[in-house]
């Protein structure tokens, strides 16, 4: 394993490609600073920004997004076989490349700061939960089967795959997401990292896993902007 | 982890194709089975390849080509070769038997995801192939939980349902305080991190055909040792330095999700086709120690129930007599 560099101008996008068994993940650098990196994961059908969102603008440190398998440029699978497990590996990966880090996730990816704050929770210097698309996954229990077609929705005139994989949107849509499954994630966070309060909640709606989330110690409920501060503030 | 490329300046950067363009890549090396033989075994009369969304699928029957269809799946880090004693049988009743490696495991091509969503319409891709609108399916152990949920999922595609020792029910937590559960799950976790991190690179460990034989023979104990010999010929691959198992390198046993294991015992009292389900008695370690009580009360209305004394969980293995008698029964 060669490390890559990470110079480069102070505010320009940069790329660093990762290898998660044999998908191609993008990790983008989107603002170069001294101190611990924010990492941003995108909702379900996104991808990484081009730029520092403003919301977390006022972050001290250096900010990365990573695209998740079958988004923006990581690699897009044949034949789907999506699990949010699978997408917490795409994001230990990126700890892998930087170390320890504050994880902020939209929908899909708040889900994914949670999984990773609970099973990193050495390398998760805090993980903040916001609204966006895939919070809610499939729900809390097992609801009627049904399997996805073979020819998922693609855009009229696209001769191949293009991110986002319909596979994503599909399974990731449907995944079980139980609130007992989803506070054990909690539970590691708080007895492995460290943290008072490991994982902050700055969304405003309540999926049945967060709304469980959001009763239990260590976690906040709190504006974006207090949670960047809360985060920033520690070692 | 493997890092490649290393970083790239913003406006300079390469491509890496977004898309993954290329057929899954297949298995290495499929073994001819020339003088293969175990008493009762017969190697399948025919092998074609189906395509599931890019996923090329090995897929093996047995019998007549004309003959009614049945489908037969097989279980987690198996193979259809594993049908070899009971497919004949079958076959031999009068029944075309289709069965398939599933991705990742055998001849059929591996994936770059896995999950049960994806086998499930892989079997769907298999079950099309037949040209069946509907037919029979049985499966054993992780293949019969699959399907229980085509059936379940799709009951107009299914007329009959086998299940052989394939009915998860309720895992019991040892009875701990919360923190130490907690270290539990977390061990987990953590272990099946760091075996994606290494995943890129790995392969099975190399060995002859004893070795492999004895390997697979801790996990099947119950089994008899030329059994599982004649399947590294069939599940296997030589390369100078010894044979493989057929088996994606990134695939792991175990592992973890918000899966529970009754959510399949579940679905089987929902289901309207008839339905047969045969459970070995003995607990392994490969099994679900599911007990009859526990398929007796989620047995739909007009279903059948066998338990088999002195039988593991490779019912089919054991007894390919006894299984084969009861299958061709519950067709007829």
């Amino acid at each position: 394993m060669s490390a890559p560099s990470t110079s480069g101008p102070s505010t320009g996008e940069h790329l660093v490609w990762l290898t998660h068994v044999n998908v191609q993940l993008a990790l983008h650098r989107l603002r170069d600073a001294d101190g611990r990196p924010l990492l941003i994961l995108h909702g379900l059908g996104e991808h990484t920004p081009a730029e520092v969102p403003r919301a977390v603008s006022a972050w001290p440190g250096p900010i990365w997004g990573l695209d998740l398998t079958g988004h923006g440029r990581s690699t897009v699978p044949l034949g789907g076989g999506y699990t949010a497990e699978v997408l917490m590996a795409d994001v230990d990966h990126a700890l892998a490349h930087l170390g320890p880090v504050t994880v902020l996730g939209r929908g899909l990816g708040a889900y994914l700061a949670l999984l990773i704050a609970g099973g990193r929770a050495a390398l998760v210097r805090g993980a903040i939960l916001t609204d966006g698309p895939g919070l809610a996954g499939g729900g809390p229990s097992p609801h009627s089967p049904f399997v996805a077609g073979t020819a998922p929705t693609r855009i009229p005139g696209l001769a191949v795959d293009t991110a986002p994989d319909p596979f994503a949107l599909v399974e990731l849509a449907n995944d079980i997401r139980p609130p007992d499954y989803a506070t054990s994630f909690v539970r590691q966070a708080v007895q492995f990292s460290g943290l008072d309060t490991p994982v902050s909640v700055t969304g405003v709606v309540r999926p049945s896993w967060l709304a469980a989330v959001v009763d239990e110690p260590g976690v906040a409920v709190s504006t974006l902007p207090e949670a960047l501060r809360r985060y920033a503030a520690i070692d | 982890m493997h890092l490649t490329g290393g970083s790239r300046p913003a406006g300079s950067v390469t491509a890496v194709p977004a898309a993954d363009t290329r057929t899954s890549r297949p298995a290495p090396v499929r073994h001819e089975a020339g003088s293969l033989t175990y008493p009762g075994a017969r190697r399948p009369d025919r092998h074609r390849l189906v395509d599931a969304s890019g996923i090329s699928l090995a897929v093996w029957e047995w019998g007549d080509v004309d003959a009614p269809p049945v489908l037969f799946a097989h279980g987690g880090f198996d193979f259809a070769g594993t049908f070899d004693t009971l497919a004949p049988r079958v076959a031999d009743a009068g029944y075309r038997v289709v069965s398939w490696d599933q991705r990742g495991h055998g001849d059929s091509g591996s994936a770059r995801l896995y999950s049960w969503e994806a086998d499930v319409r892989d079997a769907l891709a298999v079950v099309d192939s037949t040209g069946a609108r509907s037919l029979p399916v049985v499966g054993h152990s992780k293949g019969g939980a699959l399907m229980l949920h085509l059936a379940d999922a799709l009951p107009h595609r299914v007329s009959h349902l086998v299940n052989l020792d394939g009915l998860p029910s309720a895992r019991s937590w040892p009875d701990v305080p919360e923190h130490h559960r907690t270290r539990m799950v977390n061990s987990e976790l953590t272990t099946w991190l760091e075996h994606r991190r290494a995943a890129a690179t790995k392969t099975r460990r190399p060995g002859t055909v004893e070795e492999l034989a004895r390997r697979r023979g801790l996990m099947n104990p119950r089994l008899d040792p030329a059994w599982l010999a004649y399947l590294v010929r069939i599940g296997a691959f030589e390369e100078p330095d010894g044979w493989r198992w057929k088996i994606d390198p990134s695939m792991r046993m175990g592992g973890f999700g918000p899966w529970r294991p009754e959510w399949s015992m579940a679905r089987l009292p929902s289901l309207g086709m008839p339905v047969l389900c045969v459970l070995g008695l003995e607990i392994e370690v490969m099994g679900w120690g599911t007990l009859p009580e526990d398929v007796q009360h989620h047995l739909p209305p007009g279903g059948r129930f066998v338990a088999l004394d002195d039988v593991g969980h490779f019912v089919h293995v054991e007894r390919p007599d006894v299984v084969g008698d009861l299958i061709v029964d519950f067709l007829a």
